[in-house]
Protein backbone atom coordinates (compact mmCIF):
# COMPACT_ATOMS: atom_id res chain seq x y z
CA UNK A 1 0.00 0.00 0.00
CA UNK A 2 2.38 2.38 1.19
CA UNK A 3 6.29 2.31 0.83
CA UNK A 4 8.39 2.81 3.96
CA UNK A 5 8.51 6.16 5.29
CA UNK A 6 10.46 4.88 8.27
CA UNK A 7 14.29 3.06 8.38
CA UNK A 8 14.16 0.23 10.58
CA UNK A 9 15.96 1.23 13.35
CA UNK A 10 17.29 -1.84 15.75
CA UNK A 11 17.13 -1.79 19.05
CA UNK A 12 20.87 -1.49 19.91
CA UNK A 13 21.03 1.44 17.28
CA UNK A 14 18.53 3.27 19.03
CA UNK A 15 19.92 2.57 23.04
CA UNK A 16 22.99 3.92 21.25
CA UNK A 17 21.55 7.21 19.98
CA UNK A 18 19.63 7.70 23.03
CA UNK A 19 23.07 7.41 25.21
CA UNK A 20 24.87 9.80 23.05
CA UNK A 21 21.87 12.41 23.51
CA UNK A 22 21.97 11.91 26.75
CA UNK A 23 25.82 13.10 26.61
CA UNK A 24 25.04 16.36 24.51
CA UNK A 25 25.89 14.82 21.63
CA UNK A 26 24.53 13.26 18.43
CA UNK A 27 25.95 10.18 16.75
CA UNK A 28 27.28 12.13 13.95
CA UNK A 29 29.21 13.93 16.26
CA UNK A 30 27.04 17.56 16.35
CA UNK A 31 25.37 19.18 19.69
CA UNK A 32 21.69 18.85 19.76
CA UNK A 33 21.38 22.51 18.64
CA UNK A 34 23.98 22.21 15.42
CA UNK A 35 22.85 21.88 12.12
CA UNK A 36 24.99 19.37 9.49
CA UNK A 37 27.57 21.01 7.38
CA UNK A 38 24.92 23.16 4.75
CA UNK A 39 26.01 24.24 1.15
CA UNK A 40 24.35 25.88 -1.23
CA UNK A 41 24.88 26.57 -4.74
CA UNK A 42 23.25 28.84 -6.80
CA UNK A 43 22.71 28.73 -10.55
CA UNK A 44 23.74 25.41 -11.12
CA UNK A 45 21.11 25.24 -14.39
CA UNK A 46 21.76 27.38 -16.95
CA UNK A 47 18.66 26.99 -18.02
CA UNK A 48 16.31 27.88 -15.10
CA UNK A 49 15.50 31.23 -14.48
CA UNK A 50 17.01 31.02 -10.87
CA UNK A 51 18.16 27.36 -9.20
CA UNK A 52 20.03 25.91 -6.26
CA UNK A 53 21.43 22.88 -4.58
CA UNK A 54 21.61 22.56 -1.42
CA UNK A 55 23.50 19.97 0.59
CA UNK A 56 22.23 19.37 4.32
CA UNK A 57 24.60 16.28 4.97
CA UNK A 58 23.68 13.71 2.83
CA UNK A 59 20.28 15.54 2.51
CA UNK A 60 20.61 16.73 -0.83
CA UNK A 61 17.96 18.95 -3.20
CA UNK A 62 17.94 20.78 -6.41
CA UNK A 63 14.90 23.55 -6.89
CA UNK A 64 14.79 25.27 -9.70
CA UNK A 65 12.47 28.88 -10.68
CA UNK A 66 10.80 29.04 -13.88
CA UNK A 67 8.58 32.62 -15.61
CA UNK A 68 5.64 31.93 -17.16
CA UNK A 69 2.87 34.32 -18.25
CA UNK A 70 -0.18 33.19 -17.42
CA UNK A 71 -4.34 34.69 -16.37
CA UNK A 72 -4.47 35.78 -12.94
CA UNK A 73 -7.13 34.17 -10.64
CA UNK A 74 -10.34 35.95 -10.75
CA UNK A 75 -10.15 37.23 -7.10
CA UNK A 76 -6.82 38.10 -7.22
CA UNK A 77 -6.47 40.14 -10.76
CA UNK A 78 -3.74 42.52 -9.76
CA UNK A 79 -0.77 40.08 -8.41
CA UNK A 80 1.68 37.07 -9.89
CA UNK A 81 1.08 33.52 -9.24
CA UNK A 82 3.20 31.22 -7.34
CA UNK A 83 2.87 27.21 -8.19
CA UNK A 84 5.47 25.50 -5.89
CA UNK A 85 6.08 21.37 -6.36
CA UNK A 86 8.09 19.00 -4.59
CA UNK A 87 8.95 15.57 -5.71
CA UNK A 88 11.00 13.58 -3.93
CA UNK A 89 12.71 11.35 -6.54
CA UNK A 90 13.22 7.87 -7.14
CA UNK A 91 17.03 8.64 -6.70
CA UNK A 92 16.63 9.54 -3.40
CA UNK A 93 15.97 6.43 -1.31
CA UNK A 94 16.27 3.09 -2.40
CA UNK A 95 12.07 3.07 -0.90
CA UNK A 96 11.15 6.08 -3.11
CA UNK A 97 8.78 4.57 -5.88
CA UNK A 98 8.49 6.47 -9.06
CA UNK A 99 4.59 7.77 -9.62
CA UNK A 100 2.70 11.19 -8.63
CA UNK A 101 3.95 12.79 -5.80
CA UNK A 102 2.60 11.11 -2.84
CA UNK A 103 1.37 12.81 0.50
CA UNK A 104 5.36 13.75 1.55
CA UNK A 105 5.67 15.62 -1.10
CA UNK A 106 2.58 17.03 -1.27
CA UNK A 107 3.10 17.92 2.29
CA UNK A 108 6.75 19.42 1.86
CA UNK A 109 5.92 21.25 -1.60
CA UNK A 110 2.80 22.82 0.61
CA UNK A 111 5.24 23.74 3.74
CA UNK A 112 7.54 25.17 1.27
CA UNK A 113 5.02 27.46 -0.59
CA UNK A 114 3.22 28.45 3.23
CA UNK A 115 6.66 30.08 4.18
CA UNK A 116 7.31 31.79 0.83
CA UNK A 117 3.62 33.02 0.77
CA UNK A 118 3.15 34.04 4.01
CA UNK A 119 6.70 35.57 4.84
CA UNK A 120 5.78 38.06 1.49
CA UNK A 121 8.90 37.42 0.08
CA UNK A 122 7.85 38.24 -3.33
CA UNK A 123 5.60 41.44 -3.94
CA UNK A 124 3.39 40.01 -6.55
CA UNK A 125 1.81 43.03 -6.95
CA UNK A 126 4.82 44.20 -9.14
CA UNK A 127 4.37 40.77 -11.43
CA UNK A 128 1.71 41.82 -13.29
CA UNK A 129 1.76 42.65 -16.89
CA UNK A 130 -1.66 43.86 -17.84
CA UNK A 131 -3.89 43.65 -14.99
CA UNK A 132 -6.61 41.59 -14.90
CA UNK A 133 -5.48 39.72 -18.29
CA UNK A 134 -1.51 38.81 -18.35
CA UNK A 135 0.96 37.77 -14.98
CA UNK A 136 3.57 36.04 -13.72
CA UNK A 137 3.52 32.66 -13.12
CA UNK A 138 6.55 31.87 -10.55
CA UNK A 139 7.00 28.27 -10.35
CA UNK A 140 9.27 26.65 -7.84
CA UNK A 141 10.02 23.07 -8.57
CA UNK A 142 11.91 20.93 -6.00
CA UNK A 143 13.38 17.79 -6.59
CA UNK A 144 14.71 16.00 -3.29
CA UNK A 145 17.74 14.01 -4.71
CA UNK A 146 19.21 12.25 -2.28
CA UNK A 147 17.20 11.70 1.80
CA UNK A 148 18.50 11.80 4.97
CA UNK A 149 16.11 13.59 6.98
CA UNK A 150 15.35 17.19 6.94
CA UNK A 151 13.69 17.20 4.03
CA UNK A 152 11.48 20.58 5.14
CA UNK A 153 14.47 23.26 5.91
CA UNK A 154 16.53 21.74 3.29
CA UNK A 155 14.14 22.12 0.45
CA UNK A 156 13.21 25.69 1.68
CA UNK A 157 16.72 26.61 1.75
CA UNK A 158 16.85 25.75 -1.97
CA UNK A 159 13.33 27.15 -2.91
CA UNK A 160 14.08 30.60 -1.12
CA UNK A 161 18.05 30.72 -2.52
CA UNK A 162 16.43 29.94 -6.19
CA UNK A 163 13.95 32.57 -5.96
CA UNK A 164 16.32 35.16 -4.77
CA UNK A 165 18.73 34.87 -7.25
CA UNK A 166 16.50 34.85 -10.42
CA UNK A 167 16.35 36.50 -13.17
CA UNK A 168 14.53 36.88 -16.15
CA UNK A 169 13.43 38.47 -19.30
CA UNK A 170 10.33 40.80 -18.58
CA UNK A 171 7.41 40.94 -20.86
CA UNK A 172 6.62 44.65 -22.23
CA UNK A 173 2.88 45.23 -22.71
CA UNK A 174 2.60 46.74 -26.74
CA UNK A 175 -0.65 47.66 -27.74
CA UNK A 176 -1.80 44.50 -26.01
CA UNK A 177 1.05 42.27 -27.95
CA UNK A 178 3.79 40.92 -25.31
CA UNK A 179 6.85 41.80 -26.28
CA UNK A 180 10.15 39.68 -24.86
CA UNK A 181 11.91 42.82 -22.59
CA UNK A 182 15.89 42.17 -23.71
CA UNK A 183 17.56 42.68 -20.30
CA UNK A 184 17.05 40.18 -17.35
CA UNK A 185 15.39 41.64 -13.92
CA UNK A 186 15.24 40.15 -10.51
CA UNK A 187 12.16 39.29 -8.62
CA UNK A 188 10.49 41.83 -6.51
CA UNK A 189 12.01 40.16 -3.47
CA UNK A 190 10.72 42.25 -0.08
CA UNK A 191 11.42 39.49 2.58
CA UNK A 192 13.25 36.24 3.61
CA UNK A 193 11.52 33.70 5.38
CA UNK A 194 13.80 31.31 7.17
CA UNK A 195 13.05 27.35 8.20
CA UNK A 196 14.23 25.41 11.34
CA UNK A 197 12.73 21.82 12.22
CA UNK A 198 13.46 20.69 15.25
CA UNK A 199 12.57 17.06 16.80
CA UNK A 200 11.79 15.54 19.72
CA UNK A 201 13.37 12.47 20.42
CA UNK A 202 12.47 10.80 23.90
CA UNK A 203 13.06 13.32 26.20
CA UNK A 204 15.66 15.56 24.02
CA UNK A 205 14.96 18.32 21.45
CA UNK A 206 17.34 18.39 18.74
CA UNK A 207 17.28 20.55 15.22
CA UNK A 208 17.88 19.57 11.68
CA UNK A 209 16.91 15.76 12.55
CA UNK A 210 18.86 13.22 10.20
CA UNK A 211 16.22 10.12 8.89
CA UNK A 212 17.72 7.82 11.29
CA UNK A 213 16.40 10.41 13.85
CA UNK A 214 13.34 11.27 12.34
CA UNK A 215 12.34 7.15 12.43
CA UNK A 216 12.62 7.20 16.17
CA UNK A 217 10.93 10.41 17.03
CA UNK A 218 8.15 11.48 18.48
CA UNK A 219 6.99 14.48 16.41
CA UNK A 220 8.80 17.42 14.54
CA UNK A 221 8.03 21.15 14.17
CA UNK A 222 8.85 23.15 11.25
CA UNK A 223 8.56 26.71 12.07
CA UNK A 224 9.29 30.09 9.18
CA UNK A 225 10.40 33.67 10.91
CA UNK A 226 10.27 36.46 8.75
CA UNK A 227 13.21 39.01 8.88
CA UNK A 228 11.23 41.48 11.46
CA UNK A 229 11.30 38.41 14.01
CA UNK A 230 7.94 37.25 13.41
CA UNK A 231 6.32 34.00 12.96
CA UNK A 232 4.79 33.27 9.45
CA UNK A 233 4.23 29.54 8.90
CA UNK A 234 4.39 26.49 11.26
CA UNK A 235 4.02 22.63 10.83
CA UNK A 236 3.99 19.67 13.59
CA UNK A 237 4.82 16.56 11.62
CA UNK A 238 5.07 13.03 12.86
CA UNK A 239 2.27 10.30 14.62
CA UNK A 240 3.43 10.88 17.78
CA UNK A 241 2.25 14.14 20.21
CA UNK A 242 4.89 16.83 21.82
CA UNK A 243 4.68 18.66 24.98
CA UNK A 244 2.98 21.97 24.85
CA UNK A 245 6.12 22.67 27.19
CA UNK A 246 8.09 21.98 24.03
CA UNK A 247 6.26 23.70 21.87
CA UNK A 248 6.71 27.00 24.09
CA UNK A 249 10.47 26.08 24.00
CA UNK A 250 10.84 25.34 20.47
CA UNK A 251 9.45 28.81 19.41
CA UNK A 252 12.07 30.61 21.22
CA UNK A 253 15.12 28.14 20.27
CA UNK A 254 13.63 28.28 16.50
CA UNK A 255 13.75 32.07 17.01
CA UNK A 256 17.24 32.07 17.63
CA UNK A 257 18.35 29.19 14.74
CA UNK A 258 16.10 31.19 12.53
CA UNK A 259 18.20 34.84 13.25
CA UNK A 260 21.90 32.32 12.53
CA UNK A 261 20.43 30.73 9.41
CA UNK A 262 19.54 33.71 8.04
CA UNK A 263 22.88 34.93 8.27
CA UNK A 264 24.32 32.00 6.77
CA UNK A 265 21.74 32.03 3.62
CA UNK A 266 22.17 36.20 3.42
CA UNK A 267 25.87 35.40 3.03
CA UNK A 268 25.18 32.66 0.25
CA UNK A 269 23.21 35.46 -1.67
CA UNK A 270 25.64 38.45 -1.49
CA UNK A 271 28.00 35.91 -3.03
CA UNK A 272 26.00 34.90 -5.70
CA UNK B 1 -8.69 47.28 4.36
CA UNK B 2 -12.52 46.59 2.92
CA UNK B 3 -14.84 45.65 5.87
CA UNK B 4 -13.39 45.50 9.27
CA UNK B 5 -13.66 42.26 10.79
CA UNK B 6 -14.52 43.34 14.14
CA UNK B 7 -16.73 46.45 15.33
CA UNK B 8 -17.29 46.86 19.09
CA UNK B 9 -15.46 43.63 20.45
CA UNK B 10 -18.21 42.29 18.27
CA UNK B 11 -16.92 39.82 14.80
CA UNK B 12 -18.72 39.25 12.02
CA UNK B 13 -20.99 36.80 13.65
CA UNK B 14 -21.50 38.63 16.55
CA UNK B 15 -19.27 36.35 18.83
CA UNK B 16 -16.63 37.85 20.88
CA UNK B 17 -12.34 37.20 20.48
CA UNK B 18 -13.09 33.94 22.83
CA UNK B 19 -16.31 32.41 22.29
CA UNK B 20 -16.70 29.23 20.49
CA UNK B 21 -19.33 28.90 17.46
CA UNK B 22 -22.11 26.76 18.61
CA UNK B 23 -20.78 22.85 18.72
CA UNK B 24 -23.01 19.98 18.52
CA UNK B 25 -22.01 15.97 18.30
CA UNK B 26 -24.26 12.90 17.54
CA UNK B 27 -22.43 9.29 17.80
CA UNK B 28 -23.07 6.40 15.86
CA UNK B 29 -24.89 7.33 13.23
CA UNK B 30 -24.28 5.08 10.28
CA UNK B 31 -24.65 1.57 11.39
CA UNK B 32 -22.40 -0.38 8.96
CA UNK B 33 -19.33 1.43 10.72
CA UNK B 34 -17.43 0.46 13.42
CA UNK B 35 -17.84 3.47 15.16
CA UNK B 36 -19.38 6.99 13.83
CA UNK B 37 -20.09 10.52 14.12
CA UNK B 38 -21.74 13.88 13.37
CA UNK B 39 -20.55 17.52 14.31
CA UNK B 40 -21.96 21.15 13.20
CA UNK B 41 -19.70 23.73 14.09
CA UNK B 42 -20.48 26.70 12.61
CA UNK B 43 -21.66 26.12 9.49
CA UNK B 44 -19.12 22.95 9.42
CA UNK B 45 -21.41 19.69 8.80
CA UNK B 46 -19.08 16.75 9.01
CA UNK B 47 -19.83 12.76 9.18
CA UNK B 48 -16.84 10.19 10.35
CA UNK B 49 -16.96 6.94 9.71
CA UNK B 50 -14.15 4.23 11.03
CA UNK B 51 -14.03 0.89 9.71
CA UNK B 52 -11.72 -1.79 11.40
CA UNK B 53 -9.49 -2.88 12.77
CA UNK B 54 -9.82 -5.22 9.87
CA UNK B 55 -6.91 -7.56 8.77
CA UNK B 56 -4.90 -6.41 6.28
CA UNK B 57 -2.24 -8.10 4.55
CA UNK B 58 -1.15 -5.78 2.45
CA UNK B 59 2.36 -4.31 1.46
CA UNK B 60 3.97 -1.58 4.02
CA UNK B 61 1.39 -3.24 6.70
CA UNK B 62 2.89 -3.01 10.22
CA UNK B 63 3.21 -6.18 12.10
CA UNK B 64 3.91 -5.26 15.60
CA UNK B 65 0.41 -2.10 15.24
CA UNK B 66 -2.15 -1.33 13.27
CA UNK B 67 -1.71 0.83 10.66
CA UNK B 68 -3.80 4.03 10.91
CA UNK B 69 -5.46 5.66 7.35
CA UNK B 70 -7.27 8.69 6.65
CA UNK B 71 -8.86 10.40 4.03
CA UNK B 72 -10.49 13.84 4.64
CA UNK B 73 -12.75 14.75 1.79
CA UNK B 74 -14.83 17.57 0.56
CA UNK B 75 -17.70 16.92 -0.88
CA UNK B 76 -18.77 18.83 -4.43
CA UNK B 77 -21.37 20.53 -2.81
CA UNK B 78 -19.64 21.58 0.21
CA UNK B 79 -18.61 24.85 -1.05
CA UNK B 80 -19.80 28.42 -3.04
CA UNK B 81 -17.84 27.10 -5.57
CA UNK B 82 -18.50 23.43 -6.71
CA UNK B 83 -15.25 21.49 -5.59
CA UNK B 84 -14.05 18.44 -7.86
CA UNK B 85 -14.72 15.35 -6.26
CA UNK B 86 -10.73 14.28 -6.69
CA UNK B 87 -8.78 14.99 -3.70
CA UNK B 88 -6.77 17.96 -4.00
CA UNK B 89 -3.51 18.83 -2.37
CA UNK B 90 -5.17 20.52 -0.04
CA UNK B 91 -6.93 17.47 0.75
CA UNK B 92 -4.10 14.90 0.48
CA UNK B 93 -2.35 16.88 2.95
CA UNK B 94 -5.14 17.85 5.64
CA UNK B 95 -5.42 13.75 5.63
CA UNK B 96 -2.21 13.24 6.76
CA UNK B 97 -2.28 15.66 9.27
CA UNK B 98 -6.08 14.63 10.79
CA UNK B 99 -3.78 10.97 10.70
CA UNK B 100 -0.96 12.61 12.35
CA UNK B 101 -3.52 14.66 15.16
CA UNK B 102 -5.18 11.59 16.47
CA UNK B 103 -2.51 8.69 15.62
CA UNK B 104 -0.82 9.48 19.04
CA UNK B 105 -4.05 8.84 21.30
CA UNK B 106 -4.84 5.58 20.12
CA UNK B 107 -2.99 2.07 21.25
CA UNK B 108 -2.47 0.54 18.08
CA UNK B 109 0.18 -1.84 19.86
CA UNK B 110 -3.57 -4.01 20.37
CA UNK B 111 -4.15 -4.73 16.68
CA UNK B 112 -1.07 -6.03 14.97
CA UNK B 113 -1.32 -6.30 11.32
CA UNK B 114 -4.50 -4.70 11.28
CA UNK B 115 -5.75 -1.53 9.16
CA UNK B 116 -8.33 1.32 10.98
CA UNK B 117 -9.56 3.44 8.37
CA UNK B 118 -10.84 6.96 9.53
CA UNK B 119 -13.20 8.10 6.63
CA UNK B 120 -14.28 12.20 6.74
CA UNK B 121 -16.72 13.47 4.44
CA UNK B 122 -16.99 17.31 4.71
CA UNK B 123 -20.54 17.94 3.76
CA UNK B 124 -20.74 21.61 3.91
CA UNK B 125 -17.52 23.55 4.80
CA UNK B 126 -16.85 26.47 6.73
CA UNK B 127 -13.84 28.03 8.47
CA UNK B 128 -11.56 25.25 10.82
CA UNK B 129 -12.78 22.27 9.10
CA UNK B 130 -9.91 20.44 9.85
CA UNK B 131 -10.49 20.81 12.86
CA UNK B 132 -13.97 19.81 13.26
CA UNK B 133 -13.23 16.76 11.20
CA UNK B 134 -10.11 15.62 14.36
CA UNK B 135 -13.22 16.62 17.31
CA UNK B 136 -15.45 14.34 15.09
CA UNK B 137 -13.13 11.75 14.57
CA UNK B 138 -11.93 11.23 17.91
CA UNK B 139 -15.36 10.66 19.26
CA UNK B 140 -15.97 8.19 16.39
CA UNK B 141 -12.42 6.55 17.29
CA UNK B 142 -14.04 5.65 20.80
CA UNK B 143 -17.22 4.92 19.55
CA UNK B 144 -15.77 2.25 17.76
CA UNK B 145 -14.54 0.58 20.59
CA UNK B 146 -10.57 1.89 19.68
CA UNK B 147 -8.45 1.80 22.95
CA UNK B 148 -7.12 5.50 23.20
CA UNK B 149 -5.21 7.34 25.95
CA UNK B 150 -7.51 10.48 25.56
CA UNK B 151 -9.87 12.31 23.47
CA UNK B 152 -8.40 14.54 20.79
CA UNK B 153 -9.76 18.13 20.38
CA UNK B 154 -8.79 20.72 17.83
CA UNK B 155 -9.79 23.81 17.35
CA UNK B 156 -8.36 27.18 15.43
CA UNK B 157 -6.76 30.55 17.03
CA UNK B 158 -5.76 33.54 14.95
CA UNK B 159 -5.18 37.05 14.51
CA UNK B 160 -8.26 39.05 12.94
CA UNK B 161 -7.82 42.94 12.47
CA UNK B 162 -4.95 42.90 14.84
CA UNK B 163 -6.82 40.84 17.95
CA UNK B 164 -6.35 37.05 19.21
CA UNK B 165 -9.51 35.25 18.18
CA UNK B 166 -10.56 32.01 18.90
CA UNK B 167 -12.58 30.04 16.12
CA UNK B 168 -12.36 31.25 13.19
CA UNK B 169 -14.82 31.34 10.99
CA UNK B 170 -15.15 31.35 6.89
CA UNK B 171 -14.50 34.99 6.33
CA UNK B 172 -12.05 35.17 9.17
CA UNK B 173 -10.15 32.64 7.75
CA UNK B 174 -9.95 34.06 4.44
CA UNK B 175 -9.11 37.14 5.42
CA UNK B 176 -7.61 37.33 8.42
CA UNK B 177 -3.98 37.59 9.74
CA UNK B 178 -3.19 34.09 10.77
CA UNK B 179 -4.70 31.05 10.83
CA UNK B 180 -3.61 28.71 13.56
CA UNK B 181 -5.07 25.15 14.09
CA UNK B 182 -3.95 22.84 17.27
CA UNK B 183 -5.54 19.65 18.28
CA UNK B 184 -4.54 18.57 21.87
CA UNK B 185 -4.33 15.28 24.28
CA UNK B 186 -5.43 17.05 27.22
CA UNK B 187 -4.43 13.87 29.36
CA UNK B 188 -1.10 14.20 28.78
CA UNK B 189 -0.62 18.08 28.08
CA UNK B 190 0.29 17.19 24.24
CA UNK B 191 -0.08 19.24 21.23
CA UNK B 192 -0.46 16.42 18.10
CA UNK B 193 -1.49 18.86 15.38
CA UNK B 194 -0.06 22.46 14.85
CA UNK B 195 -0.32 24.35 11.99
CA UNK B 196 0.01 27.78 11.83
CA UNK B 197 0.01 30.33 8.38
CA UNK B 198 -0.04 34.48 8.44
CA UNK B 199 1.67 36.37 10.54
CA UNK B 200 2.14 36.18 14.66
CA UNK B 201 4.47 37.91 17.24
CA UNK B 202 5.99 35.35 19.06
CA UNK B 203 4.25 36.20 22.29
CA UNK B 204 0.74 36.25 19.98
CA UNK B 205 1.89 32.30 18.92
CA UNK B 206 2.48 31.47 23.04
CA UNK B 207 -0.91 33.09 23.64
CA UNK B 208 -3.27 31.76 21.20
CA UNK B 209 -1.66 28.24 22.31
CA UNK B 210 -3.49 29.04 25.36
CA UNK B 211 -6.47 30.20 24.67
CA UNK B 212 -6.94 27.24 22.05
CA UNK B 213 -6.31 24.61 25.13
CA UNK B 214 -8.96 27.04 26.79
CA UNK B 215 -11.39 26.29 24.12
CA UNK B 216 -10.07 22.61 24.13
CA UNK B 217 -11.32 21.82 27.06
CA UNK B 218 -14.89 22.91 26.81
CA UNK B 219 -15.19 20.90 23.37
CA UNK B 220 -13.47 17.73 25.42
CA UNK B 221 -16.75 18.24 27.66
CA UNK B 222 -18.80 18.61 24.78
CA UNK B 223 -17.64 14.79 23.36
CA UNK B 224 -17.81 13.51 26.57
CA UNK B 225 -21.29 14.50 26.89
CA UNK B 226 -21.89 13.52 22.94
CA UNK B 227 -20.78 9.62 24.01
CA UNK B 228 -22.78 9.27 27.17
CA UNK B 229 -26.24 10.01 25.39
CA UNK B 230 -25.15 7.43 23.27
CA UNK B 231 -24.19 5.04 25.55
CA UNK B 232 -26.08 5.70 28.57
CA UNK B 233 -29.11 3.84 26.53
CA UNK B 234 -26.99 0.47 26.67
CA UNK B 235 -26.77 -1.99 23.93
CA UNK B 236 -25.06 -0.03 21.03
CA UNK B 237 -26.53 -2.38 18.66
CA UNK B 238 -29.74 -1.20 19.42
CA UNK B 239 -30.10 2.17 18.73
CA UNK B 240 -27.77 2.21 15.59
Amino acid sequence: MMPRKNLLVSAVRKEQILKTLAQGKRVDGRGLLDYRPLSITPNVIEKAEGSALVKLGDTHVIAGVKMGVGTPFPDTPNEGILIVNAEILPTASEYQEPGPPDEDSIELARVVDRGIRESKMIDFSKLVIEPGKHVYTVYVDISVIGMDGNLFDASSYAAVVALMTTKYYPFINQNGNLVKGSEKVPLPIQDLGISTTFAKIDSYIIVDPTWEEESIMEARLTMVYDKSGDICAVQKGGNGGLLLDDVLKIVDLAKSKSEEMRKVLEGVISNA
Amino acid sequence: MENPLIVNGKRTDGRSPTELRPLKIDVGIIKNAAGSSYIEHGKNKIIVAIYGPRDSHRYGMNIERATLRCRYHMSPFSTEERKSPQPSRREIEISKVIRDALEPSLILENFPKTMIDVFVEVLQSDGGSRSASITAASVALADAGIPMKDLVEAVAVGKVDGTLVLDLNDIEDKEGESDMPVAFMLNENKVTLLQMDGKMTVEEFKAGLMMAMEAAKKIKEIQKEALAKKYSKGDRKNDA
